[in-house]
C-alpha cells in the first residue's frame, strides 16, 4: 500500500515535469499545425463573413500554380546551393582556427561576425555590394577592366547571389560548433596517430570526420531548417524578384498571408511544407542516426 | 477666522469639482499607430518630433508612433496586431490599401466620425486627386499624408557635358530616349542615360507609362483590370526599348532602393522617382539638378502614390474621435507644409501651399512645386480588389519583359490572365 502510494506520487511528479514542455509543444506546434491543417481546406470571407468549405479546392488550386512550382524548384536549387558549401566551408574554418597560428582570436572573431549581424542590417548592406553601377563587386570587376553585372535583377544570376550571401552569412555560425567539437576530441588520438606515422589526410578522415559526425548531422539539419525557413533577406535584396526568380516558398507563404490576404492558400502551401520536412525528419530518425556514431 | 476659512474651501471643494468634471470629459487616450518610411532621409525623427508637438498640445492623448518599415511590412504589422486583438487605432498604410483593408473589413469610413460641419469641411479641404485612392462608394476611408507622384530628376552638368541645353529636360518620349542615348555617348559609356526603377513599386512606372499613352489600367470599382491593351503593352514596349533600341538604360532590373545613389553618384543622368526623395537628393547631390513632369506619349501624366491615414474598427468611440484629432493636427496647412519641406511629399491640400513657409520654400526652391503641378495630370494609383495578387502580377510580367524572358506582349497577356483569375477568386469569396 505504501508503495503503490509512492509509485503514484512519482507517476504524478513525472507528468508534472513533462506538463511544461507539453503545454509548449502542443501550443506552439501541435495546435497551429491542426488549425492550418483545417484552414487550408477554406475559402477566405469576405468582410468579416465566415470562411467558405471548399475541400481539397486550395490543393488543386496549388498543384495547377506555376509559380508554386518554380517557388519549390527555386528552394531545392537554393537549399543545394547553400547547404554542402556552407557546411563544407564551416569545416574548413573550423580547422583553420582550431590550428596555432598567430591573431587565432581574432580570426576567429572575423568569421563569426556576419552571424552576429541581423538578417536586414545584412542583407542592407549586401544589397549594396551588388549594385550594378556603384556597388563593391562591379566596381572591382571594373578595375579589372570588366564589364559588371546585375547581380540580382538579372534572372539568371539573382538566386546565385542570394545564394553566396546566405552562405556568407551561415557558414561562420556552423564554424562555431565544429570548434567546439574539434575541442572535444580527445589528444591522445592525434598523438597515438603520430606514433603510428598516420599521414595528416587520413587522420582526417579515418578519425577526425567521424568523429565530428554528430556535429555535421546537427548542423545540416540546421542548414536544412534555415533554406526552408528564409524569408528576411528576400524583402530587402529581391522581393522575390525579377519575375519571381528568387522567391522562396516562405517568402510565397507571406506573400499569400500578407500581400495577398489569402490566408487559407497560404495554409495550404504550409501544409504541403510540413509534408516534405516531415518526409525529411523521417530519413534522419531512421537512417542518419543509424550511421552517426555518438561518443 | 471662519470667514477667512470659508471662502478657501470653498475654492477648494470648486477646484476638485473642476478637476473631477475635466478628468471625465478627458480621460486620457492612448492611440498606437504604425507608419511606413518607402525614401531616404532621417524621417523616423521628423515624425517623433511631430508626435511631440501634438502631445504638448493635446496632453490628454499619447501618440504611439511605431516605425514599421515599407509599405508592405507596415501594413502587415497593422493587420497582424489586428489579428491578435491588439489593433492600432490608426495606421499610415499605402494609400491603395483600400480594397484589401475594406476587403478584411478592418476600417472605418471618416464620413461617420465627423459631426461638425468644420470637420466635413476638413475633410473636403484636400487635393481631390489625392483623395481618388482613398474613397470608395461615396466614403472616405483614407486621409492624404505622405503622398507622392513620381517626378523626372536630371542632372544639369551631365546634359551640359553632353550638348544638351541643361535647363530643358525632355518633353517626351522621343526626346527622353534621344536625349538619354546623347549622354550615354558622350560619357563613353561611362554614364547611363535614364534609370526607371524596376523592382519595388514597377507597376508604379509601368502605369506612369500607360497614362502617358492615354491608357487607365484598371476600373474605377476595382474589379476589372486591362493589361493586354495595345497601348499598354506598346508603353512597355517603349520602356524596353529604352535599354534594348536605345541602350540608355542598364540590362536587367534597377534596384528601387539603391537608386537614388544612382543618381547622386551620377551614375545616371536622369532617374524617374517618388517625388518623396526630393530633400534627400537635394541635401547629398553635389550637381545641379532639376525636377520635372514626366515625359508624355499622347498626354502627360504619372499616377498618385504614397500613404494615407486610416482608422480602425474594433477600437472605441473615444480613441477613434482622438484618432481623427491627431490626424487632422496631422494634415493641418501648417504641418503639411513643414512635412512637404522635411521630405519632398507633396502638401496634401491647396492651403498647405498658399502657408507663408512652403511659399517661400517653394519661390526659393521651385522643384518643390512639380508634383504638385503634376497633380493636374494624375491619375488613382492601380488599386483593384485582390490587389497584392493583380499587382503582382503586373510587377513579374514588367520584370519579364526587362530581363527578356518575354515580350512585352506575351507578358502582358499572361499578367491579364493572372490578374482576372485572381479576380474570379475574389468574386466568389465575396
Amino acid at each position: 500500500m505504501l508503495i503503490h502510494n509512492a509509485d503514484r506520487r512519482m507517476q504524478i511528479y513525472g507528468a508534472l515535469l513533462l506538463l511544461p514542455a507539453a503545454v509548449l509543444l502542443g501550443t506552439f506546434a501541435y495546435l497551429p499545425t491542426v488549425s492550418t491543417l483545417v484552414n487550408s481546406l477554406f475559402l477566405p470571407g469576405f468582410r468579416g463573413s465566415p470562411p467558405e468549405f471548399v475541400g481539397l479546392e486550395n490543393y488543386a488550386l496549388l498543384i495547377e500554380d506555376r509559380t508554386f512550382w518554380r517557388v519549390a524548384r527555386n528552394n531545392l536549387v537554393y537549399a543545394l546551393g547553400t547547404i554542402p558549401t556552407s557546411i563544407a566551408l564551416a569545416l574548413g574554418m573550423a580547422l583553420f582556427v582550431n590550428a596555432r597560428l598567430p591573431g587565432r582570436g581574432f580570426v576567429r572573431m572575423a568569421y563569426f561576425t556576419p552571424t552576429i549581424l541581423p538578417m536586414i542590417a545584412a542583407a542592407n548592406i549586401w544589397m549594396f555590394f551588388y549594385a550594378p553601377q556603384i556597388g563593391l563587386f562591379n566596381k572591382i570587376l571594373g578595375t579589372l577592366g570588366l564589364s559588371g553585372v546585375n547581380w540580382l535583377g538579372d534572372p539568371s544570376v539573382a538566386l546565385g547571389s542570394v545564394i553566396v550571401m546566405t552562405i556568407w552569412k551561415e557558414a561562420g555560425f556552423f564554424m562555431i560548433f565544429y570548434l567546439a567539437a574539434l575541442q572535444s576530441i580527445p589528444p591522445e588520438l592525434k598523438e597515438a596517430s603520430d606514433l603510428e606515422g598516420t599521414g595528416r589526410w587520413s587522420f582526417f578522415w579515418r578519425v577526425t570526420f567521424p568523429l565530428l559526425m554528430p556535429t555535421t548531422l546537427f548542423v545540416l539539419i540546421n542548414a536544412l531548417i534555415n533554406a526552408v525557413r528564409v524569408v528576411d533577406h528576400l524583402f530587402i535584396l529581391t522581393k522575390g524578384g525579377p519575375n519571381n526568380a528568387t522567391n522562396l516558398l516562405l517568402y510565397y507563404v507571406y506573400e499569400n498571408a500578407f500581400s495577398f490576404f489569402d490566408r487559407t492558400y497560404a495554409a495550404t502551401i504550409t501544409v504541403v511544407i510540413l509534408l516534405v520536412l516531415a518526409v525529411v525528419a523521417t530519413v534522419k530518425f531512421t537512417i542518419l542516426d543509424r550511421r552517426t556514431h555518438y561518443q | 477666522m471662519n470667514t477667512r476659512l470659508a471662502p478657501t474651501l470653498c475654492g477648494l471643494a470648486a477646484a476638485g469639482l473642476l478637476s473631477a468634471g475635466q478628468a471625465v470629459a478627458d480621460d486620457p487616450v492612448e492611440l498606437t499607430m504604425y507608419y511606413p518610411i518607402a525614401v531616404g532621409g532621417a524621417l523616423t525623427d521628423v515624425i517623433d518630433g511631430l508626435v511631440a508637438d501634438f502631445q504638448a498640445d493635446h496632453p490628454n492623448i499619447s501618440v504611439n508612433a511605431i516605425y514599421a518599415g515599407n509599405y508592405d511590412d507596415t501594413r502587415v504589422r497593422a493587420m497582424s496586431a489586428i489579428e491578435a486583438g491588439d489593433a492600432p487605432q490608426l495606421s499610415v498604410l499605402f494609400s491603395i490599401d483600400l480594397f484589401d483593408l475594406i476587403e478584411q473589413d478592418a476600417i472605418v469610413a471618416f464620413d461617420d466620425l465627423i459631426e461638425t460641419d468644420e470637420e466635413r469641411e476638413w475633410l473636403d479641404s484636400f487635393y481631390p486627386g489625392l483623395m481618388e485612392n482613398g474613397q470608395l462608394d461615396g466614403q472616405t476611408y483614407g486621409i492624404p499624408f505622405q503622398r507622392s507622384t513620381i517626378v523626372l530628376y536630371w542632372n544639369k552638368e551631365a546634359f551640359e557635358a553632353a550638348g544638351l541645353d541643361p535647363e530643358t529636360p525632355p518633353e517626351n518620349w522621343e526626346e527622353m530616349a534621344e536625349m538619354a542615348a546623347a549622354v550615354r555617348e558622350a560619357s563613353g559609356g561611362d554614364q547611363w542615360g535614364v534609370m526607371v526603377p524596376s523592382t519595388g513599386y514597377p507597376y508604379w512606372m509601368f502605369q506612369a507609362f500607360a497614362f502617358q499613352n492615354g491608357h487607365r489600367l484598371m476600373s474605377e470599382d476595382g474589379t476589372e483590370v486591362f493589361f493586354d491593351d495595345p497601348a499598354s503593352i506598346e508603353a512597355l514596349e517603349y520602356w524596353v526599348s529604352l535599354t534594348q533600341e536605345h541602350e540608355a538604360m542598364p540590362d536587367g532590373t534597377i534596384e528601387w532602393g539603391t537608386l537614388r545613389q544612382n543618381f547622386i553618384e551620377q551614375a545616371t543622368a536622369m532617374m524617374w522617382h517618388t517625388t518623396g526623395n526630393l530633400t534627400a537628393v537635394r541635401n547629398e547631390a553635389s550637381f545641379d539638378f532639376g525636377v520635372a513632369m514626366l515625359p508624355m506619349n499622347t498626354q502627360r501624366g504619372s499616377p498618385t502614390g504614397g500613404g494615407n491615414f486610416y482608422i480602425f474598427n474594433d477600437t472605441t468611440e473615444d480613441e477613434q474621435r482622438a484618432a481623427m484629432t491627431f490626424i487632422r493636427w496631422m494634415t493641418d496647412p501648417e504641418r503639411a507644409a513643414a512635412w512637404s519641406i522635411e521630405t519632398g511629399y507633396m502638401g496634401v491640400s491647396p492651403a498647405a501651399y498658399e502657408t507663408e513657409a512652403l511659399r517661400d520654400y517653394v519661390e526659393t526652391f521651385p522643384p518643390a512645386a512639380v508634383a504638385r503641378d503634376q497633380l493636374e495630370h494624375g491619375t488613382a494609383e492601380l488599386s483593384t480588389y485582390q490587389g497584392g495578387r493583380v499587382r503582382r502580377a503586373l510587377d513579374n510580367a514588367i520584370q519579364a519583359a526587362l530581363t527578356g524572358q518575354m515580350s512585352p506582349e506575351e507578358a502582358l497577356n499572361q499578367a491579364q490572365a493572372e490578374a482576372e483569375a485572381a479576380l474570379r477568386r475574389y468574386a466568389r469569396s465575396r
